[in-house]
């Protein structure tokens, strides 16, 4: 079974086509970088894929069953542009909202153990809107993974990242991808992203321009993805 | 059971934000005051020549509902402070669960709003509240069901609209005027010593089917309001 399957999928925005029949496939296990310039389609491609958005045309299919599934968004983690963390509770009082709404058997537990994993169990009943802008991203990171999902989808994942952050999230996710989770995060730090990227995927002017395992040339230059796929857009 | 722990999880959310910040219940307590303020102003409440139970109702209501429209104009958007409402629409609560757990929190935040606002309204009217008090907490309980699943459902629609502020109110007010004037009808008569039966019964049975109407299309329709 594939982990994400993206059928001739088509969004419009009024009668504009931001996605524009989009196929993918993403094998269980793949890490994706989702690479595009800004305005391709990545976001809104990401957003339906986390059950966000409804396509226009098309499906999408998480595990072989429907993104909107309560089972399936079980097995899903998203980070978006927003840190999604509500300023006004304190770093515990957040995870363990999202322990319970994902049906952990010990939320206080987990939300712990995600405190200590990214540096923040020392300010666990601090306010969020106390809180440095790295160490927000932090808590975000702790967020996403609390519920350890098979699916990770990441919107941009390093971009205003702290040092700090980028370390944390960059170790989760090799944890993540030991594990044989899979992921699929859209970004411009290509040179992160190519590091963990098992698989790449082009996206140009809501097309798949290419999508394909990363391969050593890409690595070696990352520039070599735009220059031969990437076309003028 | 979990739908309920989610519901309650979101309820208490919601609960815990605003008693933090008593952004919604101070604006709206406040107002409700003001407005039973300038009315004792208009209608002179000293007047002897005038019985002040034959408007009660509508007074009051009016008050309630323009305090609601403040308060539940927060409830969305609450969450769009850091886009908090991807996460919860990618949770594994449904959006009628998200639903549900938003109007508790509303229906819970009003109702203390209209309990201290009442007693305001009692002592500053002089209205004996206490010898139908049971029979007006159930018009209360019915008719603020009524306007926070109303609200509630027309905040989700509302969230991401410039003038959102402006919207929730037009939206809103149109839908409300079936409980609202069953609310009206029946708090004059409950003030003014009339028990609940006979001639005004029907406006029980209107609030009750209300509710369960609305509330049931308001959970069925919130995927498309929140997912598209």
């Amino acid at each position: 079974m594939t982990a994400l399957e993206v059928d001739a999928v088509w969004k419009y925005y009024g009668d504009y086509p931001a996605l524009r029949d989009v196929r993918l496939t993403v094998a269980p296990g793949s890490t994706v970088a989702l690479l595009g310039r800004n305005g391709a389609g990545k976001t809104t491609l990401l957003r339906i894929l986390a059950g966000l958005s409804k396509p226009s045309q098309g499906k999408v299919k998480v595990y072989g069953a429907d993104t909107r599934d309560e089972a399936t968004r079980r097995r899903i983690g998203v980070l978006g542009h927003g840190i999604s963390l509500y300023d006004e509770l304190s770093a515990i009082e957040n995870l363990m909202i999202f322990g319970r709404l994902y049906g952990l058997p010990d939320p206080a537990r987990r939300a712990e153990e995600m405190l200590e994993r990214t540096g923040l169990d020392r300010v666990r009943d601090g306010l969020v809107r106390e809180f440095s802008r790295g160490m927000r991203q932090r808590l975000a990171v702790a967020r996403v993974f609390l519920h350890d999902p098979e699916l990770l989808l990441l919107d941009e994942p390093f971009t205003a990242l702290d040092d700090r952050a980028i370390t944390v999230l960059q170790s989760l996710l090799a944890g993540m991808h030991q594990r044989g989770r899979t992921i699929v995060m859209s970004t411009h730090q290509l040179r992160e992203a190519l590091e963990l990227a098992t698989h790449v995927a082009l996206i140009q002017r809501g097309q798949i321009a290419y999508a394909g395992e990363r391969t050593a040339e890409m690595a070696a230059d990352t520039g070599w993805l735009y220059r031969t796929y990437g076309g003028n857009g | 059971m979990t739908l309920l722990r989610q519901t309650l999880t979101i309820a208490g959310k919601d609960l815990r934000s605003e008693l933090r910040t008593k952004e919604a219940l101070n604006a709206s307590l406040a107002f409700s005051v003001v407005i039973f303020l300038l009315f004792s102003f208009a209608f002179d409440p000293g007047n002897l020549n005038l019985d002040i139970n034959e408007f009660s109702g509508g007074l009051l209501w009016l008050a309630f509902a323009f305090a609601a429209a403040l308060s539940l104009n927060r409830s969305f958007a609450r969450e769009l402070q850091n886009d908090c409402l991807d996460a919860l629409v990618a949770s594994p609560a449904t959006p009628g669960v998200l639903f549900l757990g938003k109007a508790l929190a509303n229906f819970t935040l009003l109702l203390a709003v209209e309990m201290i606002s009442l007693a305001v309204f009692s002592v500053m009217y002089d209205v004996r509240i206490r010898p139908q008090f049971g029979s007006l907490l159930l018009v209360i309980l019915m008719t603020t069901w009524a306007m926070t699943v109303i609200g509630t459902a027309f905040s989700a629609l509302t969230v991401n609209l410039r003038m959102r502020e402006l919207m929730l109110p037009i939206l809103t007010y149109p839908f409300l005027i079936p409980p609202l004037m069953a609310a009206i009808l029946l708090t004059t008569d409950l003030l003014a010593g009339m028990p609940i039966g006979g001639d005004n019964a029907i406006w029980v049975r209107v609030l009750v089917a209300f509710d369960v109407i609305f509330s049931l299309l308001a959970v069925v329709f919130i995927d498309i309001v929140l997912v598209g």
